[in-house]
């Protein structure tokens, strides 16, 4: 959290110097004007308030979304049951709540009781300073991350009414909390830190099972990280710039990246020949965000019947489920960047001239809605990649652990360096 | 005092280092142990096996087994054959009817007695469901090992809709105790035999949706291909059985070898493996089932109708007369307490059971309880053949091993 919080305000500074350097106000009320930087620095801490807020809840209802995915698959109910708090209650005399059982909505309410009153147990043997900190540094890369994915688009929002008091209020980076120009750079930085949550839960447990895991777990993300960090290169050979957002604003111009539909405005046929090194660098993101994120079938670090619970086996109560949280937060921020880097990010598939107000958001109170309409088109398109990591979860077994690093190291590393180098060459070609 | 010692004599430190170098190589790499189970999550129940390993290969491997040990072959000397059939429920507990029909039919050896076509009918299919069942649980087993745990599910389904017959049969869905010394405790229940042929109409498409899961998945080939091979010769030497016998390419099944109940009146083929590794297992388990299901389609298209228990007048009271004959009713009222008079002499027989050969060895000296019973278990065998198996694997493929191994501990421990 706290890294979270600098890295927004380092973002608000230089973002309240431009807005210094427009000359205009952010925030004017009644005639009262704050000082820039600080406007800045408290609309971001709104928004970090927000999209963390929202990620939190995608957390634990991708839990709930688990649960119910896994037992559709495999013919059973799953959880369906729990409602929402009081339902069935006469509250103050007055009415009762209905009892929705809401498909089991309430769910993640009495699964986070049920391991918050857990005894928390700490074994004697472990190393408690490294132990204590290991689920927290589980948890906290893919909140950071969440930071430079832009949700929406970075037209600035302009609301003022003059009655019954005169307000102008200017948001100048709507769509994301820091706009930074290294930002998938940023994202691989963070996440690889993930590892380090494992590792030292492995390392600290003092324990054979947990230490396995944690090795293999080294190993495996630091493997695939390779392979994840070389796939994205081709996108931005073609696009010249790191930048997320500069990023979706291409693909809304030019159609996305692994679907280059030529009704945009800005499309050239010669993106065809790229498409297919943009679709293998899309095919090996995703495996690589399986294994970045222990999802099976690369949940080796983990994996139940060989190692018992893998690097959180000496875990119990909230300990264990920032782990097991964190894994989920994980999946999200990967389903965040695979939808920024290849889908278009919040970009609508049809051509920008039917709607140019999504593109291109009126200023006021309309502004800020269609700013949350991109959002939510954001949050539909990262919940259908939640949906395909709960589905191959699901239906493929475990790979062994030397197959895991073989098909790393062997085949998607070399497949990877060719695609840039394929990549670097067409481009030579059609430019 | 005939104790000697002998002395080495080592010139110098360096020397004497130099030689503690060679004689240990323990020390050019420390070792990991570690201990799966008895409470662990592929270890089926409770096998212990101290696993020995240089990073993830292991060196050495040794089985600790007995967590389940209840000393049933002594229990059965002190009771009657009929009280020791709720015994063998306990022994395969995924296949409590195939141990029944085992068990019975080892003691009708020893009285020389023949079932009735029926009743031999009515074991077939007991057997065959249970086989069935038992290796859908196999199946499942393994690829929950191996991380496909929707496999697993799926197999639970079809293994409810064998539970609810076999509970409509015997009146108990795990537990059955269903079959008696010279019989059944009862006759097919009205409807039973549409129900199953129902059963096995609907679960050939359902074999084939596990074998399109499994069967040419990328990941599960390269977990079980060229993993944990055992040699015919191998499997041989260590006694294997059962499916896990003819996965090495050993063509031998106690039902067609030895036939028993009228099996040689079915038609069924035998699968048998080429390599004798972990995906070879999975196949003829695979195959057994397809199998199986010919054998029930056969059998419950044809139940001969007649009784279902031994009728030997030498033992068996007439049992219209027991209740209105002074002679009967003794004779029904003996044998209820002090057993069936069983000849004197040894007798062994073995059953093709799911999980392999189940021999039941009774050495009878007259009376109505066995001088000595000996459980041949087939899970008890077919885990010997662990430490030669295990070392040089990775610890991923434990896992693998024992799922494709399919063993029970109730059995393997008695």
């Amino acid at each position: 959290m706290l890294m979270n919080l600098s890295s927004a305000l380092a973002g608000a500074c230089v973002l309240g110097q431009t807005a210094a350097a427009d000359g205009g106000y952010v925030l004017n009320v009644a005639g009262y004007s704050l000082w820039p930087a600080l406007t800045i620095t408290l609309l971001i801490l709104v928004k970090v308030a927000v999209v963390i807020g929202v990620m939190l809840f995608f957390v634990s209802y991708s839990v709930v979304a688990e649960r119910r995915c896994s037992a559709a698959i495999q013919d059973r109910m799953g959880p369906n049951r729990t409602g929402l708090p009081l339902s069935g209650v006469k509250v103050l005399g007055l009415f009762t709540v209905p009892k929705w059982k809401l498909l089991g909505l309430g769910q993640p309410l009495p699964d986070s009781l049920k391991l918050i009153l857990k005894e928390e147990f700490t074994p004697a043997s472990v190393n408690k300073f490294y132990f204590t900190l290991a689920p927290a540094l589980a948890m906290m890369p893919s909140l950071i991350v969440v930071c430079v994915v832009p949700y929406a688009c970075l037209v600035p929002i302009h609301i003022a009414f003059s009655s019954p008091f005169e307000f102008v209020l200017n948001i100048p980076n709507p769509g994301v909390i820091a706009n930074i120009d290294v930002g998938i750079l940023f994202a691989f930085a963070i996440s690889s830190l993930g590892v380090y949550g494992i590792v030292l839960a492995g390392w600290s447990s003092n324990s054979k099972y947990p230490f396995l895991g944690g090795i293999r777990s080294s190993a495996q993300m630091i493997s695939y990280e390779v392979s994840m960090g070389l796939s994205v290169i081709p996108i931005f050979l073609v696009i010249g710039k790191l930048n997320l957002s500069d990023l979706v604003q291409y693909q809304a111009t030019h159609g996305w990246l692994i679907f280059p539909f030529p009704w945009t405005s800005e499309f050239t046929w010669s993106q065809l020949l790229l498409w297919p090194c943009l679709l293998l660098s899309f095919v090996i993101f995703l495996v690589s965000a399986f294994a970045e994120t222990n999802r099976l079938p690369f949940d080796l670090p983990e994996s139940e019947t060989e190692l018992v619970g893998g690097y959180h086996t000496e875990y119990s109560s909230m300990k264990f489920a920032l782990f097991f949280l964190g894994e989920y937060a994980a999946l999200i921020v990967a389903s965040c960047l695979m939808v920024t880097l290849f889908l278009g990010g919040w970009s609508w598939l049809t051509p920008a001239s039917w709607t140019p107000w999504y593109y291109n958001p009126p200023a006021g109170w309309l502004g800020l809605a269609i700013t949350g309409l991109q959002a939510i088109t954001f949050l539909i398109k990262m919940a259908m990649f939640i949906f395909v990591f709960i589905w191959v979860r699901w239906t493929l077994p475990r790979f062994r652990y030397d197959q895991l690093m073989q098909i790393g190291w062997k085949f998607f590393l070399p497949v990877a360096l060719l695609n840039i180098l394929l990549t670097a060459v067409l481009l030579a070609v059609i430019r | 005092m005939s104790a000697t010692t002998t002395e080495f004599q080592t010139p110098d430190a360096l020397a004497r280092a130099q030689q503690g170098v060679e004689s240990a190589p323990e020390f050019a790499g420390e070792k990991l142990i570690i201990n799966m189970g008895p409470s662990h999550p592929s270890t089926h129940g409770v096998l212990r096996i101290i696993v020995e390993m240089d990073g993830e290969i292991v060196t050495k491997a040794t089985p600790d087994i007995g967590y389940l040990h209840r000393g049933d072959e002594k229990i059965a000397e002190n009771m009657t054959y009929n009280q020791f059939v709720p015994y063998t429920d306990r022994l395969d507990y995924l296949a409590p009817l195939a141990n029944n029909v085992a068990y019975a039919c080892a003691v009708e050896k020893l009285m020389g007695w023949q079932l009735p076509p029926r009743g031999q009918a009515i074991r077939v299919i007991c057997c065959e469901l249970a086989r069935v069942s038992s290796h859908l649980l196999g199946l499942g087993a393994m690829s929950l090992d191996l991380g496909a745990m929707t496999v697993f599910l799926y197999i639970m389904t079809e293994r409810e809709k064998i539970h609810n017959l076999i509970e409509r049969l015997t009146g108990a869905r795990f537990t059955t105790s269903y079959t008696r010394i010279g019989g059944m405790t009862r006759d097919l229940p009205p409807g039973w035999i549409e129900e199953a042929q129902a059963f096995v109409k609907q679960f050939w498409p359902k074999i084939d949706e596990v074998d399109n899961l499994l069967t040419r998945n990328k990941i599960f080939i390269d977990r079980n291909k060229n993993i944990g091979v055992i040699t015919a010769e191998t499997a041989i030497n260590f006694g294997l059985s059962g499916p896990n016998l003819r996965g090495s390419g050993v063509n031998y099944d106690v039902r067609k070898v030895n036939p028993y109940l009228g099996y040689e009146k079915y038609q069924f083929d035998v699968p048998v493996g080429s390599v004798g590794d972990c995906y070879d297992r999975y196949l003829v388990r695979l195959e057994e089932l397809r199998q199986s299901s010919r054998i029930l389609e056969q059998a419950l298209g044809n139940v001969p109708s007649g009784p279902i228990h031994v009728e030997d007048k030498n033992y068996l009271p007439a049992k219209a007369g027991v209740l209105t004959k002074m002679e009967e009713l003794i004779h029904h009222f003996m044998l209820v307490t002090e057993g069936i008079d069983a000849p004197a002499g040894e007798v062994y027989f073995g059953a093709e059971n799911p999980k392999g050969e189940l021999g039941f060895y009774i050495n009878s000296h007259g009376g109505g309880v066995p001088y000595r019973l000996k459980i041949r278990a087939p899970s008890f065998v077919n885990l010997s053949i662990l430490p030669k198996m295990l070392p040089g694997h990775m610890v991923s493929d434990i896992a693998a091993i024992l799922g494709s191994l399919d063993f029970v501990m109730g059995e393997c421990d008695r």
